[in-house]
């Protein structure tokens, strides 16, 4: 029977029910706090991801790149296009005061896709009502939390082309 | 006499729980504000700021820290608890 026993004095139960009953309080507690230490740690994790996403992340670069020619969009017209990749959808309108002003057409709020409305002559957002200056970008109202980064435009003969982004962290 | 020791022991033994869940409350609270200390660093940074990484991050790891030290604080008083038999 000697090899039932860890030693001769402990009984072969202690090895596989180590803890007394009394005890039991105690050791649930600290493998609580243990959990909640280990979710803790994790969290921590999260925020050095964000960080070393932040830092090693690549600078966009900003390509010139033709939007198109101006007798193309009339007054009050827009146009849309991608700057400066395939996946950033912007648009293009040409205001009243015959200025051309481009955004970033994902909402800030969600990202939904921005829309001109030619009534308001503001920048409209159709899912949760967020509205944008036409002249600035600045948000006007609804849940938006930033403005609409900017789309550098340059004239160039009658063409249109997008230079860079002014991104606004207010 | 017997009665008197047996009561030693139980109000030590409250004594020892109690001072251990109230670490457990203070180890969920620092968890909680660490959740939302996570969300709001991310949405910063979603919205394209970057800068708010880094007290983010420092943040996080004070209360980390303070989680850390609160668990070795419950394991001491744990084992302590049992090396006394309460
Ligand atoms: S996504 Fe634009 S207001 Fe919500």
């Amino acid at each position: 029977m000697k090899q039932l026993h860890k030693d001769d004095n402990e009984p072969l139960y202690k090895e596989e029910f180590s803890i007394s009953s009394a005890h039991e309080a105690l050791v649930n507690r600290r493998q609580f706090t243990k959990f909640l230490t280990l979710t803790s740690l994790g969290m921590f994790t999260g925020n050095l991801w964000i960080l070393g996403k932040g830092y090693f992340e690549k600078k966009p670069s900003f390509p010139r790149q033709v939007v198109g020619k101006e007798e193309d969009v009339p007054l009050g017209a827009v146009k849309l296009f991608r700057y400066p990749e395939e996946s950033d959808p912007c648009i293009l309108v040409h205001t009243q005061d015959d200025a051309f002003v481009a955004y970033s057409q994902k909402c800030t709020h969600l990202s939904c896709p921005i829309i001109y409305s030619n009534e308001t002559k503001q920048l409209e957002c159709p899912c949760h009502e967020g509205s944008f200056s036409l002249e600035t970008g600045a948000v006007i109202k609804g849940p938006p939390p930033r403005a609409l980064p900017k789309i550098v435009l340059e004239r160039q003969n009658g063409v249109l082309v997008a230079v860079g982004i002014e991104a606004s962290h207010e | 006499m017997n009665d008197l020791k047996t009561q030693n022991k139980h109000t030590a033994r409250h004594q020892y729980l109690v001072a251990i869940d109230g670490a457990l409350a203070l180890t969920a609270v620092l968890l909680i504000v660490q959740m939302w200390l996570l969300t709001a660093s991310l949405e910063t940074h979603l919205g394209g700021d970057k800068d708010s990484a880094v007290p983010g991050a420092i943040f996080s790891f004070l209360l980390f820290s303070g989680n850390f030290g609160l668990y070795c604080f419950v394991s001491k008083l744990e084992k302590k608890a049992r090396k006394k038999g309460l």
